[in-house]
């Protein structure tokens, strides 16, 4: 599929489909796909046969599996599928299926009249890619071309991967390279294989899950010198390959930087969005240097917002940042690249998030967002996937997200919430990083997890805290997540990039989310920990958050600063935290976002139960109503950031006060009408 | 409608053969499969599972004659019959065929004679309404393309 270099290369040439040659599916296609079908039973085999005739698929029918292995063994290239009943005088299907996955490494459909599901589940663990239930019908053979794209989709992705990461995992498995130049072809096969294995397993097509890429961990330094390059490039000219010139620094690649500005250049919009009540949010930015406050917010927003947006941030990261931002500490250092794979997670969908879109190709080949590189991701598609049945509307977004990573997905979760029904897509809840996708599902909005952008500042036009839009907290559960993220300086609609889409809405399979949000939980827990230590955060630890959150509510409750300023941060912080789900009114949504955001971060600290998070969060998504964002905002930026703020990036404050946030509802969060998000 | 009055005939007693749960939707897919390359694809099929079938009963017979029942062995005959059968739509041998692998999973004999017996009358009676069904489609001419049952 891939390279269209033809198909040369690899092992296995395959001579017969012309389509194989390298190149992208050939037009026809999938027209001439080469299926051997094989069943005892001769009635079922000729209706087969006609019907996968009437599909243009180039059929063979064989009613012996010892037959059919003699012929898949003389002529390896001479198939792409294979079709297989279960029931076989001669030899059992399953057999048949392991000997072709061994030996040839085809996709294989198995059918059977039996749909017992231990006979579903033994094709499963078998290694078939598909289960047919007898009488097959057309409309189920007509897609079974999608097994064999995916297979070299994967070696294909597999491939790029190889090019593109600086160093993963997969490299291994792309030097074979040549293989994958053409287009995946059986020579890949035994990589698509293995992926497939990892797919079925993971339930993920991405092959990200397992892929541990390192991210490049953007520091504060770092970012400093990103900063220093972008601006004096000029914002309007600064492409990634002169950023990366004038950078210098080795290791780094365009991709990253290219990633690393879409975030910022989001985190700038989001600024001069928010500016009414901060107006050098994007000064600040540049100036990283700055402890001062405005400054962090600007930073953390930025961090957050790219980060965010991209997904790149977790929640964590984003808290830290902001924390880092304040007292321009470590902060910075936590936002590790994968918050650009949470990017995917926002940036799907949303178009707001277009940085995240952009990204998200990036990211797709990042094997997904993982926030938690490395993290396991099944955990995330799993829950994901719960979630993502919960949510439709979020649906979209977060489905993205599971796609791409269960961890970007749990970042939407959490931003959801706050995702403005604009859900600009924005940071789609990188604060909450990842937090258990679930959130997402409920959320419904994807919202912005570049947490940055997120802020759950409810500027965007609720006059009270919060309640901007984006902060939706109230119809979003994802507003947790993002709240952090928009609530500073978004309010204006988007604040919250997440996209205070109705995210929320999602919540209101809050019912089914909250479940979802217990079992994301753990998954999120663990993805948490995880993520800890997959990230450079400082040592996020999931103690941390609930720290951080406490730190968060409370100064939530207590302060109602300028608003700007700490909402910034705290929108950040806090959508990353889930904190947002504080903000996000008392509705069980943000409550479920928060939960799963705190799910993610608290998981690791065992605290947050599922179930104590999802009735704080309700709590806490009632008494956010009452609180005021802005105030908590402010709060809890304040005071969350000295606090933690050395030790761990952004993220992991953000995730923290997700974590933390159910526990502690301290602040009432005026608010945000969750009732909205009860849609 | 029909212009000619023996294509409605075959309209009438195709749809009765649904109406009756003689038929269900899947035989539809095999008329759908029907066209101008293989004219006669739903006859053809249909033969080849009388042919397939008539094995399967007469094992199954002499398998129900051999004391005690070998239900394995009967359930895997049946298995295969009511997979044969429900590629063709044949909607009442199949209930009886599932039910017969019912009465062998728990291993109840006599439900499966009696089953077996109901099974053969069924697939006796479809048979022969196929069988006149599809000479009047000869006498008629050229098929319509197949409508769902209504």
């Amino acid at each position: 599929m891939n390279s269209s270099s033809g198909k040369g290369s690899m092992s296995t040439a395959s001579s017969s489909a012309a389509w194989k040659a390298g190149d992208a599916v050939p037009e026809q296609f999938p027209a001439g796909l080469r299926v051997l079908v094989v069943d005892d039973d001769q009635t079922c085999l000729m209706i087969l046969e006609k019907m996968l005739r009437t599909c243009l698929y180039e059929v063979t029918k064989c009613n012996r599996a010892e037959i059919a292995l003699s012929m898949l063994r003389e002529n390896k290239n001479g198939f792409d599928i294979v079709i297989s009943d279960v029931h076989m005088p001669d030899m059992d299907g399953f057999k048949l299926l392991e000997h072709i996955g061994l030996e040839m490494d085809l996709p294989v459909i198995m059918m059977s009249a039996d749909d017992g599901k231990h006979v579903v589940m033994k094709g499963v663990t078998h290694g078939a890619c598909d289960y047919l239930i007898k009488p097959v019908r057309m409309e189920a053979l007509k897609n079974i071309w999608q097994h064999v794209v995916r297979k070299w989709k994967d070696e294909w992705k597999d491939f790029e991967q190889s090019g593109s990461v600086e160093e993963g995992d997969r490299q291994q498995k792309q030097s074979e390279d040549a293989d994958y130049s053409s287009s995946a072809n059986e020579g890949n096969w035994k990589s698509s294989k293995k992926r497939k294995d990892d797919e079925d397993e993971a339930e993920e097509r991405d092959d990200t899950s397992t892929l541990k890429k390192p991210r490049v961990v953007w520091s504060v330094e770092l970012h400093q010198q990103f900063v220093a390059a972008v601006n004096q490039l000029g914002i309007d000219k600064a492409v990634p390959k002169k950023i990366l010139e004038l950078m210098n620094v080795p290791g780094l690649t365009r991709e990253n930087v290219a990633s690393h500005l879409q975030k910022y250049r989001l985190y700038l919009k989001r600024l001069s969005g928010v500016s009414q009540h901060q107006s050098n949010p994007n000064n600040s930015f540049i100036s990283p240097e700055e402890a001062a406050f405005g400054p962090l917010s600007s930073l953390n927003g930025l961090d957050l917002q790219t980060l965010a947006a991209t997904g790149q941030l977790p929640a964590q990261s984003l808290a830290t940042l902001q924390a880092a931002g304040l007292g321009r500490s470590t902060a910075k250092s936590s936002i590790p690249m994968p918050l650009v794979d949470q990017r995917n997670i926002f940036s799907f969908e949303n178009p707001k998030l277009r940085f995240g879109e952009g990204q998200q190709q990036h990211m797709n080949n990042n094997k997904q967002i993982n926030l938690f590189h490395g993290i396991p991701t099944t955990m995330e598609p799993k829950q994901l996937a719960s979630l993502h049945h919960t949510a439709q509307s979020i649906g979209n977004i977060n489905m993205q997200v599971t796609s791409h990573g269960a961890q970007s997905f749990q970042n939407n979760s959490l931003l959801m919430p706050m995702a403005q029904p604009q859900s600009r897509g924005q940071v789609l809840n990188n604060s909450t990083v990842g937090h258990a996708p679930t959130l997402p599902s409920s959320m419904g909005q994807p919202i912005l997890s570049n947490g940055v952008a997120v802020n759950v500042s409810p500027r965007n036009g609720i006059p009270e805290n919060i309640r901007a839009p984006g902060y939706n907290p109230v119809s979003q559960t994802s507003s947790i997540l993002n709240f952090p993220m928009n609530t500073a300086s978004e309010l204006p609609g988007n604040s919250f990039t997440l996209g205070s889409t109705p995210g929320i809405s999602g919540l209101t399979s809050k019912g089914a989310f909250q479940e979802d949000v217990n079992s994301e939980m753990k998954g999120l827990g663990e993805f948490l920990s995880s993520y800890d230590t997959f990230n450079d955060l400082n040592q996020h630890k999931p103690q941390n958050w609930e720290i951080q959150y406490v730190g968060m509510t409370y100064d939530a409750s207590q302060h109602s600063n300028s608003l700007q300023d700490n909402l910034d941060l705290m929108q950040s912080v806090l959508v990353q935290q889930g904190f947002s789900s504080g903000q996000v009114n008392g509705q069980n949504r943000s409550a479920a976002v928060v939960r799963k955001a705190m799910f993610s971060a608290g998981d690791s600290t065992e605290h947050v139960n599922a179930q104590n998070v999802n009735q704080h969060l309700n709590s806490l998504v009632e008494n956010t109503i009452r609180v005021k964002s802005e105030r908590v905002a402010d709060a809890s930026a304040a005071n969350l950031f000295p606090n933690h703020f050395g030790q761990e990036d952004l993220m992991s404050a953000l995730l923290k006060q997700e974590g933390i946030l159910p526990a502690e509802n301290e602040f009432d969060f005026d608010g945000y009408s969750m009732d909205d998000i009860q849609e | 409608m029909e212009r000619n009055p023996m294509r409605r005939q075959l309209a009438v007693m195709r749809q009765s053969l649904f109406d009756q749960g003689y038929l269900d939707e899947q035989f539809v897919q095999l008329e759908e499969l029907q066209d101008d390359a293989n004219p006669n694809f739903v006859e053809e099929v249909v033969t080849l599972y009388y042919r397939d079938s008539a094995r399967l009963i007469l094992n199954v017979e002499q398998a129900l004659e051999r004391k005690p029942f070998d239900f394995n062995k009967l359930d895997g005959y049946m298995h295969q019959f009511k997979g044969s059968s429900s590629s063709i739509g044949a909607k009442k041998v199949k209930a009886e065929s599932t039910l017969f692998r019912e009465y062998c999973k728990s291993g109840n004999g006599e439900g499966c004679m009696r089953t077996f017996q109901q099974l053969k009358k069924e697939y006796a009676t479809l048979r022969k309404k196929l069988e006149a069904y599809f000479q009047l489609a000869r006498q008629a001419g050229p098929m319509e393309t197949a409508c769902h049952p209504k």
